[in-house]
């Protein structure tokens, strides 16, 4: 059977968001989604993370919007294909614009995950969508205190040594707890790793 | 086995940097992608169903009134959502969102000295049916200027939003109208492989239109399918 023709994808645009984080920026509709992922009492350790996304000159971008997906402490995912499946209230999906922030960062509440297989280290999946992308970008986020754990993730070990650093998220004890910072870079030296997914 | 997700069709796809559109000069990614081989991280994704949505969030005429009508020719976009092996694609959530008919988003970084509508958002959502199928009424949008050079037009489009069933399968794009003028000129939609471009274009339906109402056009998207791997 011949195939269809996959959909080609378009930019996000400047303008999404009033339909796509509308709470975030104060419109009057409600968002399925936000940079809070933690239910209730949802089991887990509470972290924050947070990054900026820069360009090619090093100039922040104010009009990104970043997903990210992930499996709860105990390394499940909320979706039919996890035969495990999530034991826990804990979707796992977070969505949040950098046009609020007045430092254009992306903050996410959440719980660490944990091993997705027993080979992976905890990770969380990001995709990354901004005018001036015509196909949404995916990246990875790993934990700078899992470093024995990164050493064995397949993933990380199939990205060149000295590029595994830009998929990093650096932990920071802060009064208010565990915050991980990790920045996106677009183009440059330092240019995060994206993936072919 | 296990199932996992066809790869992405590059050639079906607009690249990351496109110069003509000027903005993806200083954000596509310069560096190889590196290739990923899937894994629960990639064949899981967000699901979300008909819990999430508001009574009238397909119908983007009523689902931000004020005191009367929104301003504008209504029309009825509906479609399927399938995956590449021609699979209906059920309970799908679709997030949509465009600018009103004088070519105007709500979003407040939009400078275009064209009105708003006050009885008009332009964002919208639904879930797509046992058949895969989806309908929105809304007002057909206007194009509107844009900045990335002299005398640039946006055609008049509406944006789509789609997770499908993993990670793997996000998509976000655009839909044209058939016959507009404004697409010729337009690097965003001329980014896309110039084979590939009629997919971004709806169909005019007459069956689709509502009498005395609305006009119809037809949206279909197609997806990453799903294949067979053997599990180590």
């Amino acid at each position: 059977m011949s195939k269809l023709r996959q959909t080609p994808s378009q930019t996000v645009g400047p303008f999404f968001a009033y339909a796509l984080t509308p709470e975030q920026y104060g419109y009057d509709f409600k968002s399925i989604a936000d940079g809070n992922l933690i239910e209730g009492d949802v089991p887990g350790q509470r972290i924050r993370i947070e990054g900026r996304v820069l360009d090619g000159k090093g100039d922040l971008v104010p009009d990104a919007m970043i997903e990210i997906w992930q499996a709860d402490g105990e390394g499940r995912y909320a979706h039919p294909a996890d035969p495990r499946g999530s034991n826990v209230a804990f979707k796992g999906f977070g969505r949040m614009g950098t046009g609020t922030d007045p430092e254009s960062r992306f903050i996410f509440d959440t719980i660490k995950p944990g091993s997705v297989d027993g080979t992976q280290a905890p990770h969380i999946n990001v995709t990354i969508f901004m005018r001036g992308l015509l196909l949404h970008a995916y990246t990875r986020i790993y934990f700078s205190d899992e470093a024995a754990a990164n050493t064995r993730d397949p993933v990380l070990a199939s990205v060149p040594a000295e590029r595994r650093n830009t998929l990093i998220a650096v932990r920071n004890e802060t009064p208010a707890g565990a915050v991980y910072r990790l920045d996106i870079r677009m183009q440059g030296a330092d240019e995060t790793v994206f993936f072919d997914v | 086995m296990t199932e996992i997700y066809t790869p992405r069709d590059w050639s079906s796809q607009p690249p990351y940097l496109h110069p003509d559109y000027k903005s993806t000069v200083l954000r596509a990614p310069t560096k190889k992608l590196i290739p990923i081989r899937q894994s629960l991280s990639e064949i899981t994704g967000p699901v979300y169903g008909h819990d999430r949505l508001g009574a009238l969030d397909t119908d983007l005429t009523r689902n931000a009134v004020k005191s009367g009508e929104p301003i504008g020719e209504r029309i009825v976009v509906t479609g399927r959502v399938l995956d590449e092996n021609g699979r209906p694609q059920p309970n799908m959530l679709i997030e949509i969102w465009q600018a009103n008919a004088a070519g105007r988003y709500v979003h407040v970084v939009d400078q275009h000295p064209a009105p708003l509508d006050p009885n008009f958002l332009g964002g919208g959502r639904c879930v797509t049916d046992s058949e895969g199928r989806y309908k929105f009424t809304t007002i057909k949008p206007g194009a509107y200027p844009w900045g990335n050079h002299d005398n640039a037009w946006r055609p008049a489009h509406i944006h789509f939003s789609l997770f499908g069933p993993s990670l793997s399968t996000r998509l976000v794009t655009q839909m044209y109208f058939p016959g507009d003028p404004l697409l010729a000129f337009d690097p965003i939609y001329m980014g896309t492989p110039a084979d590939c471009r009629e997919l971004l274009i709806s169909k005019f339906m007459l069956e689709h239109t509502e009498p005395s109402f609305a006009l119809g056009y037809e949206f279909d998207f197609v997806l990453r399918g799903r294949r067979q791997t053997p599990t180590e």
